[in-house]
């Protein structure tokens, strides 16, 4: 502010203070993952010794055997799937669907609307043991794509909610002379609706990248079978089943946190922007 | 002839845009919900197909259950503990980062990082931190507190759970309240330092009435988190030791997937539903209410 602008010494003693504060706060916040990065390059027995001190020599065995113990391209290749999957489809399906919502004001469409809605206040575990009962009646349980299918379900609701605004803003007068210009309403949402529709998407795909790549209760209870499990679910079974080396768990550990990491560091202002975005509404 | 292809055309442009989501809404949400309601009226167990009516048995049988109420009660007083030491510590941190400190894009990005990383292996992270870590801390240093892991103690591991999930959160809701404080207005805050008010007086009578709608936000965003919680508590502390830090989702799931007790599981889940949703329609209530406009 201006007081800066004017260089008093106190003013920039205080700015020190409260950065070198935040720095403090910052290395306390990022403690547990430089632990376990650290303790991820030691021999077991250093780590049940010493898991403060630093490594006596540094071990990438560990990673070379949680890599093939917790199947971690399969699991990663899975993960990938399903994720990329069930977002496109979200972004794909709901922004349609709202757009129909929005542009037909029928009974019919205001209810569907204000269903969805509702419908964002339930909590999965209200769901999941009728969801589980149904699916499984029908033989239709661990099967990826039933899981994608199920996402999309769950997703939906709030993606349209979000579509619903942004579309309602859109002036009608756009789509009208698109259709007297030929178009059809597929054109006239491909075409117009779509790409307007951008900054939406992004945060629709933040927030749902950032759920479905972590979430664990729904994919445990659908994907039964090993080889279909996600990276959540394979470093869950890994833990129980493999509890006796430290070193090689840790490892699992940082092998399932750095793709993402990565692809923080590339998106990070997208990703933040997202996260207001969908909290503001 | 031309309103009936008028007809049929407004029905097919209904199942291009709108029936996908719309069936596929129905058969994900709406009727395990509608079927999940009916399910607490009868006396299903699992595996049975035929299933006779029992009336609120299975409300009768969770409500007295002093498991249920137990985790219930825990998983109250975990949402009240959470939710206020996560919004001061996210408001705390959002305040020092707009207050023209160097680096506060860093800052921020960092202080967000722990929720791009799922509940199931930031509990693994925490475990080898409070069962590993701390206690060879406490030990080199002579502190008490950390000398045992926190895991294996009925109360240390419910704080255990509580630092877990305000490490995590406050990072959310920091990107929210930073929001809010940089959409308040420089000259206002000026003019009242002009007029002699001192950073309390701001902080009270300007900012928080300005970013009343980021609070309110914030605060309804960490009570549905903190009620629905499930993936942390398996992995942190798998419920234990003997029980002590079994939250209500996970409740949920042991009493119908292990107890296979599936009708008053779904009871439960049911009570949680109203849980969830009173918090939210009191966000409604609370967000239309004296909005400020930004």
């Amino acid at each position: 502010m201006s007081t800066r602008k004017v260089g008093f010494a106190p003013a920039r003693v205080a700015s020190a203070i409260k950065t070198l504060f935040l720095l403090v706060l910052f290395i306390l916040y990022m403690f547990p993952f430089f632990m376990v990065v650290l303790n991820s390059l030691k021999r077991d027995t250093e780590v049940i010794s010493s898991p403060i001190a630093p490594p006596s020599s540094i071990y990438w065995e560990n990673y070379r055997m949680a890599f093939e113990k917790m199947k971690f391209m399969r699991a990663f290749g899975n993960s990938l799937i399903i994720t990329t999957a069930s977002v496109a489809a979200i972004v794909l399906l709901s922004s349609m669907c709202a757009h129909y919502l929005v542009r037909n004001k029928t009974k019919l469409s205001t209810f569907l609307y204000l269903t969805m809605v509702a419908a964002m206040i339930i909590p999965f575990q209200a769901i999941m043991i009728p969801l589980l009962k149904i699916y499984g009646s029908i033989g239709m349980l661990n099967n990826r794509w039933v899981l994608v299918f199920m996402y999309i379900g769950f997703g939906a609701p709030f993606a349209i909610f979000l579509f619903h605004g942004f579309i309602k803003v859109i002036p009608r007068e756009l789509e009208e002379a698109a259709i007297i210009d030929g178009c059809g309403r597929y054109a006239v949402f491909f075409k117009i609706i779509l790409p307007l529709l951008q900054p939406v998407i992004m945060t629709v795909v933040i927030l749902d990248v950032l759920w479905i790549w972590n979430d664990f209760l729904l994919p445990s209870l659908v994907l039964l079978n090993q080889a279909s499990r996600t990276l959540p679910l394979s470093t869950y079974y890994f833990y129980g089943t493999y509890t006796v080396n430290y070193g090689c768990l840790l490892a699992s550990l940082v092998m399932t946190m750095v793709p993402v990491i990565i692809m923080y560091m590339f998106s990070q202002r997208f990703i933040l922007k997202g996260i207001i975005a969908g909290a503001i509404k | 002839m031309v309103r009936h292809r008028k007809l049929g055309e407004r029905i097919g442009t209904f199942f291009m845009f709108a029936g996908p989501t719309t069936l596929i809404f129905t058969v994900v949400m709406v009727l395990p919900f509608l079927y999940g309601i009916f399910l607490t009226f009868t006396d299903w167990d699992g595996q049975a197909n035929s299933f006779a009516f029992v009336g609120f048995q299975n409300y009768r049988i969770a409500l007295f259950d002093p498991v249920f109420w137990t985790s219930l009660w825990l998983t109250l007083r975990y949402a009240i503990v959470g939710v206020f030491l996560t919004n001061a510590v996210a408001f705390f941190l959002a305040y020092i980062l707009t207050s023209g400190v160097k680096a506060s894009g860093f800052f921020r990005a960092g202080f967000f990082t722990p929720n791009l990383i799922g509940g199931i292996v930031l509990g693994f992270v925490w475990q080898f931190i409070f069962s590993r870590v701390f206690p060879q801390i406490g030990r080199a240093m002579g502190w008490t507190l950390f000398s045992t892991s926190w895991l294996s103690d009925p109360n240390k591991a419910f704080w255990a759970l509580v630092i877990v999930t305000v490490w995590q959160y406050s990072g959310y809701m920091m990107v929210i309240y930073i929001a809010g404080l940089v959409s308040v207005p420089g000259e206002l805050l000026e003019a009242a330092s002009i007029e002699g008010a001192g950073s309390w007086a701001k902080l009270r009578r300007i900012i928080l009435p300005l970013i009343r709608p980021s609070v309110i936000v914030c605060f309804f965003l960490t009570i549905q988190r903190c009620f629905m919680v499930y993936d942390l508590n398996l992995s942190l502390t798998n419920g234990g030791p003997y029980r002590s830090t079994t939250l209500i989702s996970m409740n949920v799931y042991q009493t119908a997937f292990l107890s296979r007790q599936y009708g008053p599981g779904q009871a439960e889940a049911i009570f949680l539903f109203f849980v969830v949703a009173g918090v939210s329609l009191a966000q409604v209530y609370f967000g239309k209410r004296k909005e400020v406009e930004m």
